[in-house]
Order: structure tokens, then C-alpha cells, then sequence
């Protein structure tokens, strides 16, 4: 089989350490052969099969291993006018993403083992990139039996989650966490205290009060987390807050990894840009959960993305049609789509001096593919060839020539943004080409199901 | 130090003239145009009065003040809007407000549509904006628009084409209700300098927000005094002086502006009970005695008599509280005038 050569990039892998200009080999759907030796073997197999194979300049550009957004809402089943997974995947790829985690809150909600299979099913119908589902952690998300998480994980659930409906009796909670540890699947937390949150519209404090809409306080995000680092502690299993926003959460996160409880976290690229100012003139797509909160928690979790303490950066992708947006702030559904802004916000991040790219790599690949438990996030020799390449200095706008989302609901919808994925390849497979998803993948069907 | 004081005075004492001078150019301007003055206004909507600046403030209340004598008149109607279509819009239950807002169209010679919806829009199943859609679609020239969501004018003013005037939306502002409160401070007080005082349930009132940014732009000091838990968090950020105990602040409040306890907008108990509500922050005969000899009374109603407010209070001599009312009608006049015309300029 004919490989892809990956000429000229500044190739980044923290997995390995390395962050040098090397070429990168693709063939048979794995990582081949890393530098000189990548030219050479390409240039061998070409003449010994007459197949030049392909070609990617990549020349000024960042290699990496391809990324994976663990927190997407893809609307399928039952919000397919939001997004379908035709449309959220091609979407997911054209933002440079090789593997997203669909959250279950669909309807009917996704609990049970052949609402994996229909997920998995689809996507390896579809082609293009992998998709790793997520399972509720109580059926129909209502905080009060199990789900089967055996079946499940045989489905193909990488990790379960009841975002948007935490979890309100902790007895509940401790069962879900120590039943997960036989199944070895991490339980994804929305951190938030319904109690202290009651029906906040935005983040509380003086911007809500000059626009008179209700807030919700910091304490009903970092509240929850509290309750669960503790429940963490007592019960095992694998404990992953979602979405943190605020400083308290940061702060009460970090002191739980020094402590040895089994925690893991994730911010979203628009905590770490926008602040609560951005709801000024009731605009709704600056309404989302958490809310947007305060420079000094910008700067918080800005801290927290740097340090580790938050090892994930993912979108919380949530579609809405735009007559769902189109109403008064307060009857407004949460949520921005986020698949295809992400990777520019986090190279502006880099431009500003607070993350590297290795530390990019490791929020958007390393990370997430260990908490999920997928053999991916790193370029090894014979690692299964999932890239993406980054062209940090692209200028693009994001409107509707170049959204592939169903839906538009976003503060960053018609800026000019600098920094996108120009390529993705699954398993050495090109569904991103020069910023263009592929039309029709080849179906390589078995390699995406990995 | 002794420097910035006397420059302060000075800039004072400018400003006070400034303003002066504005009010009786209006009231001439009216006088001899029986209509309003063409003063400088360029806003097609009213949303807040956190976004005007105190010419603007200004330049409303000095229209109203000539739209006040226009009230006094045997005939009392001028032909200001003839010609022009004012809806009022009302999503939220109210008498007062639409009322004014009809009282203040037809004194100008505009034609009014009430349209009174019931519930939310969500509940009722067409959007907000829907809605709206279809009344400046049969020519409105003006929505006066009462919402229980906060920005709800704001939307529209982004959506329409025409003008939007904010007759209060959910817990952020009611414009006009201020601007009349101040209109009826400014009838007998210099604002510089005065204490105000707004009592009550400030976290969940539009009434008090538009107090407060008027009055600070104006030069007057505000203090806001309730239970805390019915104070809105940060609001000293907007420049209010936060007070819980009444009795403390009293002695030096020149205005007392008390605000209803709003029960439909209260999710669960903000406070204990009504009984020590009254007690604490109740405005008795007595706790008045502790106030400035010459304090003013001031209430946007409905009143709860015998709970934020007594009836002796209510009905005494401090009480300004049915002058605003007439006053209510002068300001919407003034309001309605100015946003009318900017947004399709004067009918020729």
C-alpha cells in the first residue's frame, strides 16, 4: 500500500519528546518511519512499486498527533435539525479533530449498549473520522438507576456522563464511581450544583447585576467538584470534571492531584479568551454552561491549562438552531458550537506565550486518548497514524463558507481567526486535505472502528 | 486637595447653570412651537439610562418639563406625532405603565395599538421577535415594550426598524419610570449633591437600576438599603453606597424612594416574613421623624400600604407619589416625541 509522506513540518509528539522538524511516513494505516529515514523509505517503496504515493508540504506548518475532543454534543439522535453526525463529524475534521466523544444527552438519551453500536455504526459509515461514545451514567440521565455500563463498554462507551444533568444524590454518584471501576471507564462530571446555580442565566457578579439577568455564582460549579473530589476519594474510579471555568474549581482541582485522588479536567477554548463581559448587549451566543466568568478565572484557568492541572482542553460542541438563539437571553438554550474555532483560539493561546505546543498536543491528544483508554495521542513507530497538521499562521474567517456545522451559534461567528487545521488523517487516511474535507472518504471502515 | 474641591465647586456650579440655560430654551421652544423643542437627540430607542449621557437625561427632562405645561392647558393634546402609530407592546401584566404610555401617545396626536400578550412568548408558542415582526408590520412607528426578560427591548431594537422604547424589562431597567423619579426629584431639589435612598427589594427591581444610573449621572449620591439578600451582588460597582440597616442611614437622606417588594419575581424566601420586613424596612410616621425635616417620598407603585410604606407616609405631606404619576405622562411624552421622530423624522 502506497503511504502519505508528511514533508517539512515541525513535528510534535510529547509522548516521545519530540518537537523538531522531521518528516513523518504514514503507510498501512500506521506510523511508518519518523525523519530522514521517512524521505528514504517513501522514495524506496516509490521505486520499488512505481507508486510516488502522496504528498503533504507541509513546510512551516506543526505536525501533530491528531487530536480529540472528548466533550461534543452531535445532536443524533433526536436534534437533527441542531447536528447530525454526518454534519458534526465533518465539522470535527474540518476543526482538525481525528476523534471526538459524542456526550449522550440526545433523545432518546444514549444508555444503552445498541446506542453505542448506532453511533460507532454510523460513523464507520460515514468514513471519516472516529468516533468514541459516550454512555449516560444513569438512565435517561435522571440521576437514579445505573446504567448496564458492562454493556456499555461492549458497545464501544469509552466513558459515561450525565453532562447537563449532574448527578444530584451523591449515595448515586459514590455507586456509579465504584461500579466504574470494574469497567474501567472514566465518569465525566458536570460541575454544577443545580441548588446554588437556580436558574442563573450568566456568571453572578456586576455585570449580571447591571443587566439584570440572574446569575450563577462560581460556587455552584466549584461546589459540585468539592462534593465529587471527595466522593473521588472515598470511592475510586476515575472522577473527570468537565467544562471548569472558574478559579475556586481550579484551585480545589490541583490540591486533589498534589492529595492523589484520581481526578482529571478540562476547560473549553472560550473560557480561556472570554469573560462574562462578552454577555453584554444580551447577545446569545455568548450564553453557554458554565457561564463565562471573570478575567481573574481567565486567568485561573489559564494557569490551570499551563500546570496541568486541567490536562484537557475540550469544545463542549453544542449546536442550536439559530430561531433556538433568536429569543430573549434568558429563554435562551446554553451552549456555542466550538469543533471548528477551537484549534485557532489555542494557537492564539501559544502566540501569547502561555501554552507551547507540546502542551497543545497533550490538552488535545495525549490526554484525552489516555483518559478514554484509545491507543492514540502519540506518533511512535507503528502508533496508529492519526495527524493533524496545524498551519498556525492561516488567516480564515469563520462564516459560511467555511462552517460545516448545522449550526452557527457561536461569539466567534464571522470573526477573522488566525491558525487551522489544513490536514487529518485516520489511520494514515486523509479526510482533511488543504483545509477541504475529503467528499467521499475512502471507506476504510475497520482501521476507524479501532 | 483644598485645589480639587474648589475646581469641583466650579465645574458644579457650570454644570448647574448649563443645565438652566437648556431647560428654559426648551420651555420657550415649546412655547412657541407648541410642540417639543428640535433639541439635540439622536437615539431611535430608549432601552436604558445607563446608556445615555447626562445631556441626553437632560435633554428628555427638559422636553417633559415643557410637555408638563402642554398638560395644564385647557385644550391638552398637541400635534407633535400626528400621523404617527405607537404600540404598546405589554408582555407583563400592567395598568400604570401602558396607561401612562397611551395618555402620553394621544396628547401628542399619535394613534395607539395596545396589544396585550399573555405569558411568555415561549409559552404562547411565537417568538418574541415573531411577535414584533407583526406589529411593525402594520406601520407602527413606535414599540413600547414590557418584558419579563431583561434585554428583551434590546432585542427588538436590534431586530426592528422602527423605535423601541424600553417600558421596563424584566429585572434590568424601566427608563422611563427613572427618568419620571428624577423628573419629580428635579421639580423641587438641585440633584447635586442629593442623597438618595432607594429601600427595598433592589435585586429584583428594573426601578432601581434606572435610579440609579440617572441619579449618579446627574450628580446625586445614592445609597441602596434592604434586606442582603435583596441587594443584587457587585451593585456597588455601579456606584450605589450599600447599606442594610435604615435607621443608620436616614438622618442624612434627603429623598427616600421606596421600592415594592416584588413577590412574583421572588423564587423561594428572600427574607423571614413580611412582619419583619416591616419592621426593619417599613417607612413609619416614626421612622420618618429620624429623616431630614424637608424629605421627599417617592414610590413607583403598586404601594403595599403597611408594609414598605405607611399610609400616613403614603398619603402625608412628604409624599410626591401621585406627582409622579402626573409626571409619568409629561416624561412618556418626552420620550415618545424624541425617539418617534429620530427614528422617521418629524411629519411635514
Amino acid at each position: 500500500m502506497s503511504g502519505v509522506l508528511i514533508r517539512g513540518g515541525r513535528l510534535v509528539d510529547p509522548v516521545n519528546g519530540v518537537d523538531e522538524q522531521l518528516d513523518l511516513l504514514l503507510a498501512d494505516g500506521v506510523v511508518r518511519a519518523i525523519g530522514e529515514s521517512a524521505a528514504a523509505a517513501a522514495s524506496a517503496t516509490a521505486a520499488g512499486s512505481g507508486d510516488a504515493g502522496e504528498g503533504i508540504d507541509a513546510t512551516g506548518q506543526v505536525v501533530l498527533p491528531g487530536l480529540i475532543d472528548i466533550h461534543v454534543h452531535l445532536r443524533q439522535p433526536g436534534f437533527e435539525y441542531k447536528e447530525t453526525l454526518a454534519s458534526g463529524l465533518r465539522a470535527a475534521a474540518s476543526g482538525g479533530f481525528t476523534g471526538v466523544c459524542p456526550i449522550p444527552n440526545t433523545n432518546p438519551v444514549s444508555d444503552t449498549r445498541p446506542d453505542m453500536e448506532f453511533l460507532r455504526r454510523e460513523a464507520r459509515r460515514l468514513g471519516l473520522i472516529n468516533l468514541w461514545p459516550v454512555g449516560a451514567v444513569t438512565i435517561g440521565q435522571e440521576g437514579e438507576q445505573l446504567t448496564e455500563f458492562g454493556e456499555l463498554r461492549k458497545g464501544g462507551a469509552v466513558a459515561l456522563s450525565d453532562d447537563g444533568h449532574p448527578i444530584a444524590q451523591p449515595a448515586i454518584m459514590r455507586r456509579a464511581l465504584e461500579y466504574s471501576k470494574k469497567h474501567q471507564l472514566p465518569i465525566l462530571v458536570h460541575g454544577e450544583e443545580l441548588g446554588l446555580s437556580d436558574g442563573g442565566a450568566m456568571n453572578e457578579g456586576p455585570i449580571a447585576t447591571r443587566l439584570g439577568l440572574p446569575g450563577s455564582p462560581c460556587a455552584a460549579e466549584s461546589a459540585l467538584i468539592a462534593r465529587d473530589i471527595e466522593i473521588a476519594a472515598l470511592a475510586g474510579g476515575r472522577v473527570h470534571f468537565m467544562h471548569v471555568s472558574c478559579a475556586r474549581s481550579v484551585e480545589l482541582i490541583r490540591r486533589a492531584r498534589q492529595e492523589g485522588v484520581p481526578v482529571t479536567a478540562e476547560t473549553g477554548p472560550h473560557y480561556l479568551h472570554l469573560t462574562d463581559e462578552a454577555v453584554i448587549g444580551y447577545r446569545t451566543n455568548t450564553k453557554m454552561y458554565p457561564p463565562l466568568r471573570t478575567s481573574a478565572d481567565v486567568a485561573a484557568v489559564r494557569a490551570g491549562v499551563a500546570d496541568g492541572t486541567l490536562g484537557v482542553v475540550a469544545t463542549d460542541h453544542a449546536p442550536h438552531a439559530a430561531y433556538e438563539k433568536a429569543v430573549e437571553f434568558d429563554q435562551a438554550p446554553n451552549g456555542i458550537t466550538g469543533l471548528e474555532t477551537a484549534v485557532p483560539l489555542m494557537v492564539r493561546l501559544i502566540d501569547e506565550g502561555v501554552i507551547t505546543w507540546q502542551q497543545l498536543a497533550l490538552a488535545m491528544s495525549s490526554n484525552p486518548a489516555q483518559i478514554i483508554g484509545v491507543e492514540r495521542g502519540n506518533l511512535s513507530l507503528g502508533a496508529v497514524a492519526d495527524v493533524t497538521v496545524i498551519d498556525p499562521e492561516l488567516q480564515w474567517t469563520y462564516d459560511e463558507t467555511t462552517c460545516h456545522s448545522r449550526s452557527q451559534n457561536s461569539p466567534f461567528w464571522g470573526h477573522s481567526l488566525t491558525g487551522r487545521a489544513t490536514h487529518c488523517l485516520v489511520a494514515g487516511r486523509p479526510v482533511l486535505r488543504d483545509c477541504q474535507v475529503e467528499a467521499r472518504p475512502a471507506a476504510a471502515a475497520e482501521a476507524v472502528a479501532g | 486637595m483644598a485645589t480639587t474641591t474648589r475646581a469641583n465647586a466650579a465645574a458644579t456650579a457650570a454644570g448647574a447653570g448649563a443645565r438652566a440655560a437648556t431647560r428654559d430654551t426648551a420651555v420657550a421652544a415649546a412655547d412657541r412651537e407648541g410642540r417639543g423643542t428640535p433639541a439635540p437627540w439622536a437615539k431611535r430607542h430608549l432601552l436604558s439610562l445607563e446608556e445615555l449621557s447626562c445631556d441626553e437625561i437632560g435633554v428628555l427632562l427638559d422636553t417633559a418639563e415643557s410637555f408638563k405645561e402642554v398638560l395644564t392647558r385647557d385644550v391638552k393634546k398637541v400635534p407633535s406625532l400626528r400621523g404617527k402609530t405607537v404600540a404598546n407592546l405589554f408582555f407583563e401584566p400592567s395598568t400604570r405603565t401602558r396607561t401612562s404610555f397611551e395618555i402620553a401617545a394621544k396628547r401628542l396626536s399619535a394613534d395607539i395599538i395596545n396589544f396585550q400578550a399573555a405569558g411568555s412568548s415561549v409559552q404562547k408558542g411565537e417568538s418574541l421577535v415573531d411577535t414584533a415582526l407583526n406589529i411593525q408590520a402594520m406601520q407602527a412607528d413606535t414599540v413600547v415594550v414590557r418584558h419579563a426578560s431583561s434585554g428583551a427591548s434590546q432585542l427588538l431594537a436590534r431586530e426592528l426598524d422602527c423605535s423601541v422604547v424600553n417600558a421596563g424589562d424584566g429585572i434590568h431597567e424601566h427608563p422611563t419610570q427613572g427618568l419620571l423619579d428624577i423628573f419629580t426629584i428635579r421639580e423641587r431639589r438641585d440633584l447635586e449633591g442629593l442623597h438618595v435612598c432607594l429601600v427595598g427589594d433592589i435585586r429584583h427591581s428594573r426601578v432601581a437600576r434606572s435610579n440609579i444610573w440617572g441619579l449618579i449621572k446627574l450628580g446625586a449620591q445614592v445609597t441602596v438599603c434592604g434586606p442582603p439578600t435583596l441587594i443584587p451582588h457587585g451593585i456597588e460597582e455601579i456606584g450605589a453606597n450599600v447599606a442594610y440597616d435604615l435607621d443608620s442611614v436616614l438622618p442624612t437622606v434627603d429623598v427616600l424612594n421606596i421600592l415594592r417588594i416584588q413577590f412574583e419575581r421572588q423564587h423561594g424566601a428572600f427574607f423571614p416574613s413580611i412582619r419583619e420586613y416591616a419592621v426593619e424596612y417599613g417607612i413609619s410616621v416614626e421612622r420618618l421623624r429620624q429623616a431630614r425635616e424637608e424629605v421627599l417620598i417617592l414610590h413607583p407603585q403598586p404601594m403595599h400600604r403597611g408594609i414598605e410604606i405607611a399610609a400616613e407616609v403614603a398619603d402625608g405631606h412628604h409624599s410626591a407619589i401621585l406627582d409622579q404619576v402626573t409626571n409619568g405622562v409629561a416624561v412618556r411624552m418626552a420620550v415618545l416625541f424624541h425617539t418617534t421622530l429620530a427614528s422617521s423624522g418629524p411629519d411635514s
